[in-house]
């Protein structure tokens, strides 16, 4: 067997050493590949929660999509014009004010857990994209709960008091 | 009474399937006629008690039985006939019976279908599925039994959540679990053929159609989830990346290269050991899926550990049967022998780049899904999550190379393909595409190179899909009344396969058409106002309240006007259910012009009487539905190709079809 033929259109004339090579080569391009999207995107693409202690304490690049948690804080939800909505997140100590265009989902309230996913301007307020408040008045994001029970503001999975938190 | 009639049931099932998951097996390996024979008639009764376990907890739902625990949990006397039935399978321990009695279905199906195959390997394969039904059942009596009793009845349930109130999501589950399911049946047959160490065509033959039918349900199932993502959750997106959608695409993904490999390896018995690895991964996937939805691991990692019963049982089910399946593979796949050789350039190349592509796909989602729990599970740390951003890097780059490579695939011969000239009767898809890429530059403007290239490909694999149809009619090469005739004579399988790939097309184009040139509004309006979107004139009317049964309706009304002209009124509402105070569902409002919509969605109504409305227009958005549907319809014409049917090879019909039927 020549160089020419096997370079050449007749590809059918490898042996089946060489076709098997073949597969594999492209099974290992594509592998290789697939690896490296995916160690790239977990470097660069993944999306941290904050709570607002967090948030404050190291805040992220303007640039870099974050998650932002806790509760929406008594009397801060202030509705502007065409649908665009400010209120504060808090977890006890800290407080961050978030503004959002868009229509909030259904169980969004004073005093419930939310989570908010977006950039943290320099000027300090959050700017979401996304305000996320599960279907179920029960439901309170584990992430939440988790940044509560931290600053010492979490009362437990049934005793959850009927006013949220004393908030400042 | 009748309620511990179907507890009953439900134990006898257990125990059918114990004895069909031995018997069976032992006679396959003994030679014991009389015990293989035991084999169809075990699957069928323990479907028939299955089925009457299942009818048991729907009449308790119907006449709301409040002594049953499950259904105080998820009913009410004032709910619509229809969500009491959906609202058997609308919770965790009615969703695992509905599970098993489809598993149980499949079974009984093998048993009472399969008398053209052989003794051995059908008692193996049911003894096998029953191993699935004896673990599942087990963990249905012991940790998640839906006949429990209350000692005390209450007068009045709880009610189903108000989300699961809508008819597209009351029958998505079912739609998902035939197609979780329905991947058991190639499972079986892998496990069989291991077992065996003995596989071949005709094996193929019997795993294409079952897994055809489970790609098919699969397909819609993930369809009608999106949309009614779409529809109610009014973001009007169509996808999220969220764990439980992609809990129904990996098995999706390996399903569609189960179903490309068992082509070749019946055609040509080629790729026999990886088309066995691929139904083992395949089922596996549904596997997780099914672990991912149940065990609460999503929510946390937490959550799973501190009531870990179920999550355990499920995760254990997980353990055996992924790794003792692979356990098996890794030590029998040898005993298979290697299937026909073929060159890179040539069909079974065309189908092995689908199924690495598709392979792949599938691994990334997979990491993608279970990384943060990784990260949680062992770190503790949960701040971790992986979303849109990560996929959409992720995914394309993989899906991209394989869209191009579709059309190819179908006009290459077996063994040996010419690409020069596949791409030569290419040339017409290349044009069309080409064209459709220079339109979108010239009209959108060139920062649209993105969207143009995504419209290209769509282009390309629709009319490549067309083509290939057209190249084996001969049409332009023969006299047109030739032409038709080739094609009324092509078997069904053949329109089966163009419509699935063009349904694909359809898809992507709906997906680059409604992403690009989406159009969103927000705006906060008052009663007489009007708006435009989408080139129309949208005004807000005024509001009204509805009450129903079960819950009170807060309507807000637009009319819709082009130019002078009423088009229609579009409604979107809030739904205060009075059964469980304080939960709400909103319903958008969507109209729809040809293939694109238009979508209202109303945000809080202030004391001040203004409305925040959220209107989109989303051009040619209803293809994404619509091309899931062509390609559903697809496999269905696959699957009545009468060559599957019967399990025989396909009897030559006039002189002239000489092309290799696919």
């Amino acid at each position: 067997m020549t160089i020419a033929q096997t370079a050449g259109r007749r590809p059918g004339r490898m042996s089946r050493k060489q076709r098997r090579m073949v597969l594999i080569a492209a099974a290992g391009v594509v592998l290789v590949v697939a690896v490296g999207l995916i160690l790239f995107a977990l470097s660069d693409r993944l999306t941290f929660f904050n709570s607002p202690t967090d948030m404050l304490e190291s805040p992220p690049a303007p640039t870099d999509r974050v998650r932002l948690g806790g509760l929406v804080a008594l009397d801060s939800i202030v509705r502007e014009e065409n649908g665009r909505i400010t209120f504060d997140v808090t977890d006890g100590p800290s407080t961050i004010t978030v503004t959002y265009q868009g229509i909030v989902p259904d169980l969004f309230r004073e005093g419930q857990g939310v989570i908010t996913e977006g950039t943290l301007g320099s000027n300090g307020i959050f700017n979401a994209d996304t305000v996320l408040a599960k279907h179920d008045e029960a439901y309170m994001p584990a992430e939440v709960v988790d940044a509560l029970k931290a600053q010492g503001e979490w009362y437990g999975d049934e005793a959850m008091p009927a006013e949220a938190p004393a908030v400042e | 009474m009748i309620v511990e009639l179907g507890h009953f049931a439900l134990i006898l099932a257990a125990a059918v399937a114990l004895a069909q998951g031995v018997l069976p097996i032992v006679g396959a390996r003994r030679g014991d006629e009389r015990l293989m024979a035991v084999a169809p008639y075990a699957a069928i009764t323990q479907f028939l008690l299955i089925g009457i376990a299942f009818a048991v907890l729907m009449r308790s739902y119907i006449v709301s039985d409040f002594s049953v625990l499950n259904v105080v949990q998820n009913s009410h006397t004032d709910k619509p006939l229809l969500y009491k039935i959906t609202g058997v399978w609308g919770n965790h321990e009615g969703s695992m019976l509905l599970w098993v009695l489809i598993l149980a279905l499949f079974g009984a199906l093998v048993g009472a279908f399969g008398r053209n195959l052989p003794q051995r390997l059908k008692a193996t394969v049911l003894s096998v599925q029953a191993w699935i039904g004896v673990s599942f059942l087990a963990f249905i009596l012991t940790t998640s039994n839906p006949f429990l009793r209350v000692a005390m009845p209450p007068l009045q349930g709880n009610d189903l959540n108000p989300v699961l109130q809508d008819i597209g999501l009351a029958i998505h589950p079912p739609l998902l679990y035939i197609g979780y399911v329905g991947c058991s049946i190639s499972f079986a047959f892998a496990v069989a053929a291991l077992i065996d160490g003995k596989i071949d065509a005709a094996w193929a033959r019997w795993v294409r159609p079952w897994t055809l039918g489970a790609w098919l349900f699969l397909t819609v199932g993930i369809a009608m989830g999106s949309y009614w993502a779409y529809y109610e959750l009014g973001w009007g997106g169509f996808w999220f990346w969220d764990p439980v959608e992609n809990s129904s695409f990996m098995p999706w993904l390996a399903a569609t290269a189960l179903l490309h490999s068992a082509v070749v390896m019946e055609k040509r018995n080629a790729l026999r050991i990886w088309t066995v690895l691929l139904a083992i991964l395949t089922f596996s996937l549904s596997l997780l899926g099914t672990f991912l939805v149940r065990s609460g691991v999503l929510t946390s990692v937490h959550t799973f550990a501190v009531s870990p019963s179920r999550g355990l049982f499920i995760l254990a089910i997980l353990v055996i049967f992924i790794g003792g399946s692979l356990a098996l593979f890794a030590f029998r796949a040898q005993s298979l022998s290697q299937g026909g050789i073929f060159a890179p350039i040539s069909r079974e190349g065309a189908l092995v780049l689908n199924n690495l592509f598709l392979t792949a796909a599938a691994a990334t989602v997979l990491v993608g899904t279970l990384y943060p729990l990784l990260v949680e599970a062992i770190t503790g740390d949960r701040s971790v999550s992986v979303g849109p951003p990560f996929f959409n890097l992720v995914f394309t780059p993989l899906v991209v190379p394989l869209l191009l490579a579709v059309p190819f695939g179908p006009l290459l011969a077996w063994k040996r393909g010419d690409l020069y000239a596949a791409a030569q009767r290419l040339m017409v898809a290349f044009g069309a595409a080409l064209v459709g890429v220079v339109l979108v530059l010239v009209l959108a403007g060139f920062d649209e190179v993105l969207a143009a290239f995504g419209i290209g490909i769509a282009i390309w694999l629709i009319v490549g899909a067309l083509s290939e149809l057209a190249s084996r009619a001969q049409f332009g090469q023969r006299p047109l009344s030739v032409s038709l005739a080739r094609l009324a004579g092509l078997p069904r399988s053949a329109f089966g396969m163009t419509l699935a790939h063009l349904g694909v097309g359809l898809t992507v184009l709906g997906i680059v058409a409604s992403t690009t040139w989406n159009e969103e509004v927000i705006v906060d309006m008052t009663p007489g106002e009007t708006i435009i979107v989408g080139g129309r004139a949208l005004t807000l009317d005024g509001y009204r309240i509805e009450d129903t049964a079960n819950y009170s309706s807060q309507i807000a009304r637009f009319t819709l006007r082009d130019g002078d002209r009423v088009l229609s009124a579009i409604e979107t509402e809030v739904r205060l259910f009075t059964s469980r105070p304080g939960e709400v569902t909103t319903e958008a409002g969507i109209r729809t012009f040809g293939f694109s919509q238009l979508y209202v969605s109303r945000g809080e109504l202030t004391a001040e009487g203004v409305l925040t409305v959220r209107a989109f227009w989303k051009p040619l958005v209803t293809l994404i539905w619509l091309g899931a549907v062509v390609m559903a319809i697809g496999g269905l014409l696959s699957l009545s190709d009468r060559r599957l049917r019967v399990g025989a090879p396909k009897p030559a019909r006039g002189g002239h079809v000489v092309a290799p039927a696919e």
